[in-house]
């Protein structure tokens, strides 16, 4: 991360830079997906205006939230398991810190150039799991152990897929390190084209759209909310929690929504690159998170967008989706991709 | 395959958003802006004092047991000389219970003497629930906001009735 600056950053200073790096990576877009997505193109999509009080056009509303949230009494039930409960919050929100740390948003803006990085983001990423069953068998209600349950069941269908569909990348970018596959779209061609380089959406689409829908039911979007399925399960693992500890799930949630589709764009848009400019030019350590975070914006319009349209799935579809169709699509893409490697 | 309908089902939705962005959306700002209510709105219900006659009947017809009624008979003076003191009925204390109300209307339907009338105001939310509880010279001000009858349907030949106010 360092490397480039003129001088050398002490060791303290470095961590100063990476927490606050890492908070603005978490914030930033779990803020703007709550206000741009959830408040405003969701109210436009039903043609209403969303909130429109706080600030200019309800651009303070967020703020207005936290504060309410801030005000709540923290309750916890008479017998739950009290400390498993208090800490399942903090759990969902270290998986989603931790996928942070593998993220490249430039040549040399990344936390850690770890070789395994796609590896290691999604292995973290299922951290989340163990939080929501922490949550749902702490809390001493059938409803949040009904829909911890679902959500286990349904992130661990839907890993597979997600790991699946990124095997095909890795194939192609002969590398696990996510500045690797950057660096390998920035620095291929289509058919000897190298004008926009190569970014794997085009020869892995499957793959991005096994990816898109994988993340969906990851992040138990709509349509895959069963787990908080509220005709039928009140709001499942959340049922029991207020206040501050319900917004760090809030909050965990919408930040591994952008912590996925900063991924999704690394994966198959191309990350930080944009054409034009040489990948190893230093302009990309400015301009390198602005287009990541773009391209992860673009991503996460689709995902809320398919939020918004759809109506939830059964479970026993769910299910169904999950090992009778993406899976085996996903293993048909890999000896696919993995063919026409060795052929081409 | 559900391929086609989902894509139109996102089509649906775009399409709403891009109407919503370029030409404003179906909703008003309340508190801001007061939406027109449709005709024949059942906001509140208006009591014509002098119509009712106390006879218990839009009282015993409501299905939540809103409506109290307490009235009393007194003896009014003949009309002609010698003759019988005729007997009347005094309205001594008409209430709704807006807390209870659900809008069925039908006391207003029920009611023989044209003294219930629907009007479309609706702005009397209260911050004690036993406020909501509108007396008989409260519900004989809304009289003031009952709007005309609508025409009947083309070719009709019953008179229009008007509303006594």
């Amino acid at each position: 991360m360092i490397s480039t600056f003129a001088y050398e950053l002490s060791y303290w200073q470095q961590t100063v830079l990476r927490v606050v790096g890492g908070l603005v990576a978490v914030l930033l877009p779990a803020g703007s997906f709550v206000y741009l997505y959830l408040f405003k193109m969701m109210s436009f999509m039903q043609s209403r205006l969303g909130p429109m009080e706080a600030g200019p056009y309800g651009s303070l509303q967020l703020l207005a939230e936290v504060g309410k949230f801030a005000q709540k009494e923290d309750l916890i039930p008479e017998r739950a398991d009290r400390m498993v409960f208090k800490l399942a919050p903090y759990v969902v929100l270290v998986s989603t810190f931790l996928m942070v740390i593998v993220l490249p948003a430039g040549p040399d803006m990344l936390m850690s150039n770890f070789d395994v990085g796609i590896y290691l983001a999604l292995a973290v990423s299922s951290i989340s799991v163990i939080g929501i069953l922490m949550a749902g068998w702490s809390s001493a209600n059938k409803y949040s152990l009904l829909g911890s349950l679902r959500a286990t069941g349904q992130l661990i269908a839907y890993e597979l897929p997600l790991v699946l569909a990124v095997v095909g990348v890795v194939i192609q970018a002969e590398t696990l390190n996510l500045q690797g596959i950057v660096f390998a779209q920035a620095e291929g061609d289509i058919f000897g084209w190298g004008g926009i380089g190569n970014p794997f959406i085009f020869t892995q689409f499957i793959g991005f759209a096994l990816f898109m829908v994988a993340i969906q039911a990851e992040l138990t979007q709509p349509p895959f909310d069963m787990p908080v399925a509220e005709s039928e399960l009140v709001t499942g693992y959340l049922t029991e929690y207020s206040g501050m500890r319900f917004l760090m799930f809030f909050i965990g949630e919408f930040a591994t929504a952008g912590v996925f589709s900063a991924m999704a764009a690394v994966l198959f848009l191309g990350g930080w690159y944009v054409p034009g400019i040489d990948p190893n030019s230093d302009w990309f350590n400015l301009l390198g998170p602005a287009v990541l975070f773009g391209k992860m914006m673009l991503v996460s319009f689709f995902i809320f967008w398919f939020r918004i349209s759809y109506p939830r799935l059964r479970e026993d579809q769910l299910q169904r989706l999950a090992w009778k169709v993406l899976i085996p699509i996903a293993l048909v893409n890999i000896v696919a991709t993995a063919v026409l490697k060795v052929v081409f | 395959m559900a391929m086609p309908g989902m894509i139109k089902g996102l089509g649906v939705t775009m399409k709403t958003m891009v109407r919503t962005i370029t030409q404003g959306a179906d909703t008003v700002q309340y508190p801001n802006v007061k939406e027109e209510p449709t005709p024949r709105a059942r906001g509140v219900i208006a009591l014509h004092e002098e119509n009712c006659t106390s006879c218990m009947l839009c009282a015993r017809e409501c299905p939540d047991w809103c409506i109290y009624i307490e009235g009393h008979k007194y003896l009014a003076p003949p009309r002609r000389e010698g003759g019988k003191p005729r007997q009347k009925n005094a309205l001594d204390r008409f209430d709704i219970d807006y807390s209870l109300c659900m809008y069925c209307g039908i006391c207003v339907e029920v009611c023989p003497f044209e003294a219930l009338f629907w009007t479309p105001e609706y702005e009397y939310s209260e911050p004690k629930i036993a406020d909501l509880l509108h007396d008989k010279a409260k519900l004989g001000q809304w009289m003031e906001t009952v709007p005309d009858f609508e025409d009947y349907e083309a070719g009709s030949e019953a008179k229009k009735l008007t509303v006594p106010k």
